[in-house]
């Protein structure tokens, strides 16, 4: 009796399984269409911690997910293979979201407080830069499992934390470098350090305490940096004092040089109601666009001599100076309370091309891979308008709550991004 | 209304210059009106500005970035005349900038006085 029901039951569970399979596969194929990520992307919705996915093909919004915490601050690095973002939160939270799956893939508080993040050459590391604790914590970017801390240094002049712990310098400008390093500039200590993981693969154990070479007194309070294209020069903005501090890492042993030192001399430094960004690389030809800070200035500098070539005036303190893939033309938007403005310059004759106003609160700006389009987040009206870059248009708009950073997945096959 | 509050701003600056021993009294007065006279939509831009802009280097909850955090835990010891000064008149070597051409003195202390309540910060 028992055995009957039971070799009833298995063939019944056995055809439902096999019915099940077969069904799946045809699902698969009618009700699920292929989702190639290339042309794909990533938007910080910054006020209720939500991020959309989209198409830039398309020009669609393709899911919202939600929980991901506070994003008042984020930024986004893409795998390799670029099916997985990873969301660096104000709040220390690090998410890696599945953009095929459209959710959470994974998903850690690493800190108090965050700025950003980088992912290593390789692809197998998630590096993250902090406040609170200062430092910069590295993580193995399938499993987010913790693989180095690096504490930046102690901050002997302030008062300890409520928990006895010391103050360390906050750290930010992040960025990737050949060779399975990360390079980050410590705000408070005025350093620049490289953190070498080229030797990881020798770890037998998860763990692995990279090889650090640090640079003091490199100027005062280092507020971002960027990294070139090639992966060579990396450039800190400075806070404290007029200029930038240049680390050329294919020399690494000749030390940090100080570049642009007088860009602001005699003049009254204008106040700066948001720190500027320095992201990527606005280059063409020999020349290298950054914001001035505490000035209403674009600074051209010779990428050959670092020297200042000339100075744009710009309609108030320049936040992102972007250029477009084919570096045409630079596109810089504005701090508070003129963020509602966008500048776009000719880089060869450093001619104002046109202004727009997109509307309350334009932060950021993302370019198409090609160049054809920009993509603007535009906070306080909750959309995001893309533009025509030839003719300066805008072609469409989209529905998205404070948008903020916008980011798309070419970005994983590029040194600093 | 712009040119009203750049008139104003001017005369509060003008205050300030004069004495800082007068500061006390035109704030005393302002703590008078400051409930009386700032518009429910004022203070709602306020509360916006302060979560979105200020948020930016203070974070749109006001636990800390670049500049401190806000919540009134880490502001105890701090008067509210100590942070509309600072909030008007930025505080020199740091990167917090003055805001007395965007803010008024009224509008300024209004703000202090929702931080050390903690009525600003979203939850």
């Amino acid at each position: 009796m028992n055995t009957k029901l039971i070799k009833i039951a298995s063939v019944a569970i056995l055809s439902s399984v096999i019915a099940a399979c077969s069904s799946q596969t045809t699902n698969d194929i009618a009700e699920v269409p292929l989702r190639a990520t290339g042309d794909m992307g990533v938007v910080i919705e910054r006020a209720t911690g939500q991020v959309q996915i989209i198409n830039h093909t398309h020009q669609e919004v393709l899911a919202e997910i939600d929980g991901l915490g506070d994003l008042s601050h984020a930024s986004i690095v893409y795998s390799r293979d670029q099916r997985y973002a990873y969301v660096f939160g104000r709040d220390g939270g690090l998410t890696k979201i599945d953009i095929l799956k459209d959710k959470i893939a994974k998903r850690v508080m690493q800190s108090g407080n965050s700025i950003g993040g980088a992912i290593s050459q390789d692809g197998k590391l998630v590096a993250v830069s902090n406040y609170t604790p200062g430092g910069v914590k590295v993580f193995n970017s399938e499993t987010l499992e913790l693989v180095a801390t690096i504490d930046s240094s102690i901050l002997t002049t302030k008062p300890k934390n409520k928990d006895g712990s010391p103050v360390r310098s906050k750290v930010v400008g992040l960025v990737d470098a050949p060779n399975n390093k990360f390079v980050f500039s410590l705000f408070d200590s005025n350093e620049i350090w490289v953190a070498d993981f080229s030797d990881i693969e020798k770890s037998k154990t998860l763990k692995f305490a990279p090889k650090l070479t640090k640079f003091t007194d490199i100027g005062l309070f280092p507020y971002d940096a960027l990294m070139s294209p090639d992966g060579r020069y990396y450039i800190a903005g400075l806070f404290g004092e007029d200029g930038m501090a240049l680390l050329d890492l294919w020399h690494i042993e000749k030390g940090v040089k100080r570049i642009l030192p007088n860009y602001g001399k005699g003049e009254q430094k204008l106040p700066v109601y948001k720190m500027p960004h320095l992201e990527g690389w606005a280059i063409a030809g020999d020349y290298a666009f950054m914001p001035a800070v505490g000035q209403h200035k674009v600074l051209v500098v010779n990428t050959k001599t670092w020297q200042q070539v000339t100075e744009i005036p710009a309609h108030s303190q320049p936040i992102f100076v972007m250029a477009q893939p084919d570096n045409r033309q630079i596109w810089v938007n504005f701090a508070y309370p003129d963020n509602n403005t966008i500048q776009i310059f000719n880089t060869e004759t450093f001619e104002l091309v046109k202004t727009l106003t997109p509307g309350p609160a334009v932060l950021h700006m993302e370019f198409t891979p090609r160049g054809e389009h920009v993509w603007m987040s535009v906070r306080d009206s909750n959309e995001i308008q893309i533009y025509d870059t030839k003719t300066q248009t805008l072609q469409k708009t989209l529905k998205s709550s404070s948008p903020s950073g916008i980011f798309f997945t070419n970005r994983a096959h590029q040194i600093g991004l | 209304m712009s040119y009203l509050k750049i008139t104003l701003s001017c005369l509060v600056m003008a205050t300030h210059l004069l004495s800082l021993t007068f500061v006390t009294e035109v704030v005393a007065v302002n703590v008078i009106s400051s409930e009386d006279e700032l518009p429910q939509a004022r203070k709602d831009q306020l509360t916006h500005i302060v979560q979105q802009d200020c948020g930016s280097c203070h974070g749109m909850t006001l636990k800390g970035g670049l500049g401190p955090a806000l919540l009134p835990e880490n502001l105890e010891g701090k008067p509210v005349l100590f942070l509309q000064h600072t909030i008007l008149y930025g505080r020199t070597g740091t990167a917090m900038p003055p805001w007395k051409t965007l803010l008024t003195e009224q509008e300024a202390l209004w703000i202090s006085q929702q931080l050390k309540a903690g009525k600003i910060a979203k939850p």
